[in-house]
């Protein structure tokens, strides 16, 4: 399998796309402390470029990725080499250069503007470790909806609409029914959706930590509460974990049944 | 001057004769191997313009009445400790008095009584200063008095809920007071004031209280500023009062599920500006407040900056700086009476073609996010998530939740400057 | 050396291979052969793991290939169409295959019979579809395996590659290699393969010696022999 995460890599590393992403993210550090002067700040900005941004970019390139390298896979596929070795390599030979594009891309302006000096380092990682997590997610979904679909055309539109699910409708379904029910208690049904949305799950954690709670009122108290112990921390990182975990299990079984 | 140069020592010496010969007022000094070893025996020797000095050391009394013009002053602060009996160590009904420089410790507590360091009630002309508490119910109670000031006190609590614990300054029915340069923390209410009218409070500290840093009731003429209320349990209340001046006050870190930097409710006539709100979950709550202006405050990253909850009108918010708050208002109405113009948004992001530092464009301070979480705070979690965004984005295109006119027609494209004092 | 019973493949509604049974013997060159869409391709990446078929057994070399890859590593494949990864080098890509494969290979004689020296730095991208079916054949043959499986090896070749290509492959038959063979060149088929498969509605419809289908056919030349078997697919079989 590290042979092929190897190629893998070796293979991002030479197309330019993966360039692009990281001087996006190096710009966009950059520009954030230029205009901010303040980490604490920018930060709170990198948030919801991150929220936003990651998953869909993660989407798109896990997708393009697939069809871009079907020669590649198909060439493997003849060589001794089991199949889910094949796909996980890649899967995780994609995740991994757009974890390293986000975490260089932020991290170099960040360290060099004195993040280690700051209090604010941890939240700092843990907005990495949020991103990273989604690039992880993000590309696994990618994956499935490329190995479903012969049709490019088709899968980048799935890929969009998986993308515009979790990131935008989720939420207004969510903030329909709140508002619908508004009369019940619903700081139990605003927690356990937001655990189940990988982005939404994100968002939480890091405002959560930017203590955003206080405004939750009683909410806030009950999710301060839940997101504030370690139990808390476990449940939402294992819940990433399981939304890395079942699609990439997916790759493998899709893989494994596929022809090509 | 020459001549008055060559004199004044004469000069000096010839009025310090006067006043001790003229005069007749004495110096009663109280110590453990003085003549007089307790306070109550001092003050009972004492008698109108007098001055008890009390020298280093612990003096375990309590229930000090004072009724007469005495001026009690301690050297080294000496301690005064009230074994946490549930009687007040001073209680004090006079004119032209003073105690300084005390260290009062062990005031009891009482669910029923209301017990003191100092007690004051129907006094005028005192001074309260430089003295020092700890582990006090109340450290001043203020009754039916004036002309008082209280300045340079430090107050120090360990209150751990409500019921339990007392304010530190207390005053009730007072007028002309100045509460100056004290340090208060770990009360129920830093500085509560109810009916006291036209009184000065200023240059004072006020943090970690668990309720009110600065509570106030039903009081009217008076001007606050250059306090700094910080990390209270609730914040900052003034309540149903008139003709409140409050200006250059720093209020911040009042961050709690119920906490604001300043909570207004029924205040008419008022002035508030040059006050720095920071890092409060509100900002300033104003409610069923009118004819209040607002000038050049300063919000900065606030939950809400400003959150109305009843019915407000003809106020004006002028030259104020809104700087990275979650939401910048909060409005219970479809209505608005209130005026606001050339703030400095900086969550605007319009042109300024013709460069005279006003936006082109207006900026509407409400977004229907805002108005969404009033109706549903739950859907609060869904803060800086895309589709809030985009809901925020379609209501500004075209309004139809918001007040329409609700808008700053001047938005500046600078912030004003931060404040110098 | 390679056994496959009863294989049966759908790709939706569409049977390819339809209870196909086939058995090839080590050593020689087979020739499958076939109309469009008979199942060729399918056949070959059943074989090679590539498609899984719904029913059936494959076996090389006595073992059952469904859901192994070690087995790959004694067969040499050479796909239909020549497609690599548009940014590696055709060194790169040499080594990489060298590198995937623990297998010693002789890719220095090949390259230089195909004269592909000049091309080694350039980008598979930018290569002619010649070129690109020249590396193709080096990567196939630059490894030592039992079994070769060609698919259309002649496409886009020059007369002078494919001479060289025939040689190859006669060397590694005289090596006492098998080869499968699909193309749609039939002097390719005369000159070279001792037997042809030929795959009709998803089986083997023939499977004999070129003089036996010939005789069977009553036809001389093999290219009618081939027309005459395709032909019955499109006439009402009477039998």
């Amino acid at each position: 399998m590290l042979k092929i995460l190897k190629y893998s890599i070796y293979d991002l590393l030479r197309s330019r796309w993966s360039y692009v992403y990281f001087i996006f993210y190096l710009i966009l550090g950059f520009v954030l402390l230029f205009l901010n002067n303040d980490i604490n700040k920018a930060i709170i900005t990198l948030l919801n470029i991150i929220i936003v941004l990651t998953p869909l970019i993660g989407t798109i390139f896990g997708v393009m990725y697939y069809y871009n390298s079907k020669e590649f896979t198909e060439l493997l596929l003849a060589q001794p080499i089991k199949r889910s070795t094949i796909f996980m390599g890649q899967y995780l030979g994609v995740s991994i250069s757009l974890t390293l594009s986000l975490v260089l891309g932020i991290g170099i302006p960040f360290v060099l503007y004195g993040l280690f000096k700051s209090a604010a380092i941890f939240d700092f990682g843990l907005l990495l470790v949020v991103g990273a997590f989604l690039n992880f997610i993000f590309v696994a979904l990618a994956y499935n909806i490329a190995l479903a679909n012969e049709n490019k055309i088709k899968g980048f539109g799935y890929a969009i609409l998986v993308w515009l699910l979790l990131a935008v409708v989720y939420d207004g379904v969510f903030m329909i029914l709140a508002i619908k029910f508004q009369e019940y208690p619903l700081d139990k049904f605003a927690l356990i959706s937001m655990m189940l949305n990988p982005i939404d799950l994100s968002r939480t954690l890091i405002l959560l930590k930017l203590d955003i709670s206080a405004l939750l009122g009683y909410t806030g108290a009950v999710f301060k509460e839940f997101f504030g112990t370690s139990l808390g921390l476990f449940i939402s990182l294992f819940v990433l974990f399981t939304w890395v975990l079942i699609p990439a299990w997916l790759i493998n079984r899709k893989a494994g049944r596929k022809d090509f | 001057m020459p001549i008055f140069k060559k004199y004044r020592f004469l000069l000096i010496f010839a009025f310090g004769l006067y006043a001790s010969v003229f005069s007749q007022s004495k110096i009663i000094t109280v110590c453990a191997t003085c003549e007089v070893k307790s306070i109550k025996d001092g003050v009972a020797l004492a008698q109108d313009g007098d001055t008890i000095f009390i020298k280093k050391g612990t003096y375990k009394e309590h229930l000090i009445t004072i009724n007469k013009s005495v001026h009690i002053i301690g050297e080294d602060k000496p301690v005064l400790d009230g074994e946490n009996n549930t009687e007040s160590i001073f209680t004090v009904k006079a004119t032209n008095f003073s105690i300084s420089g005390l260290h009062f410790i062990n005031v009891g507590m009482s669910y029923t009584k209301e017990i003191a360091g100092i007690f004051v009630s129907k006094s005028e002309n005192f001074e309260l200063k430089n003295n020092i508490f700890d582990h006090v119910f109340y450290a001043f109670i203020i009754q039916s008095s004036s002309y008082g000031v209280l300045k340079n006190n430090q107050i120090k609590g360990e209150s751990k809920n409500e019921t339990s614990s007392g304010n530190g300054v207390h005053m009730w029915k007072c007028d002309h007071m100045r509460i100056e340069q004290n340090n208060i923390s770990g009360m129920r209410d830093g500085i509560y004031l109810e009916f006291v009218n036209k009184s000065h409070i200023y240059n004072n500290t006020s943090e970690h209280n668990i309720r009110y840093g600065l509570h106030f009731m039903f009081s009217n003429h008076n001007e606050y500023y250059q306090n700094e209320f910080k990390s209270n349990g609730a914040g900052v209340a003034v309540m149903f009062s008139k003709f409140i001046e409050m200006h250059h006050n720093t209020f911040h870190f009042n961050w709690g599920s119920a906490s604001y930097g300043l909570l207004l409710k029924e205040i008419y006539d008022a002035n508030i500006h040059d006050n720095v709100f920071e890092q409060n979950t509100i900002g300033i709550n104003i409610d069923g407040c009118s004819r209040i202006d607002y000038q050049k405050n300063h919000f900065i990253r606030n939950g809400w900056a400003l959150k109305f909850t009843g019915g407000c009108y003809v106020n004006t918010f002028e030259f104020n700086n809104f700087m990275h708050n979650a939401f910048d208002l909060s409005y219970n109405s479809r209505l608005n009476d209130n005026k606001f113009e050339a703030n400095y948004w900086s969550e605007y992001n319009g042109y300024d073609i013709d460069k005279n530092g006003i936006g082109d464009v207006p900026f509407r301070p409400v977004k229907l996010f805002s108005y969404v979480v009033n109706n549903t705070p739950e859907t609060l979690v869904l803060l800086r998530s895309l589709f809030v965004d985009i809901i925020n984005f379609s209501e500004k295109v075209s309004p139809v939740f918001t007040p329409d006119n609700l808008k700053d027609n001047k938005p500046l494209m600078n912030p004003i400057d931060p404040i110098k004092d | 050396m390679i056994e496959i019973t009863q294989l049966y493949k759908k790709f939706g509604k569409l049977t390819v291979l339809d209870g196909l049974d086939l058995t090839i013997d080590k050593g020689g060159v087979f020739a499958v052969l076939g109309p469009n869409g008979s199942g060729k391709t399918t056949l070959i990446k059943c074989l090679l793991g590539m498609v899984i078929p719904n029913k059936g057994e494959v076996k090389y070399h006595d073992k059952s290939v469904l859901k192994q890859w070690k087995y790959r590593n004694n067969l040499n494949y050479l796909p239909q169409i020549a497609n690599f990864p548009a940014n590696l080098s055709v060194i790169e890509l040499i080594k990489m295959v060298k590198n995937l494969r623990p297998k010693t290979a002789n890719e220095n004689e090949l390259i230089e019979k195909f004269d592909l020296q000049p091309f080694l730095k350039k980008k598979l991208g930018n290569l002619s579809g010649g070129t690109k079916q020249k590396v193709n054949i080096v990567l196939t043959f630059m490894f030592n395996s039992d079994l070769i499986i060609l698919d259309e090896p002649t496409t886009g070749l020059d007369p002078i590659a494919l001479i060289y290509l025939k040689d190859l492959i006669k060397k590694e038959r005289d090596n006492g290699k098998t080869i499968l063979i699909t193309t749609h060149i039939m002097s390719v088929v005369e000159e070279l393969a001792n037997e042809i498969v030929f795959l009709l509605d998803g089986k083997i419809y023939f499977k004999g010696s070129v003089t036996t289908l010939k005789a069977q056919t009553k036809q001389e030349n093999l290219e009618h022999a081939i027309a005459q078997l395709i032909s019955k697919q499109y006439q009402p079989n009477h039998a």
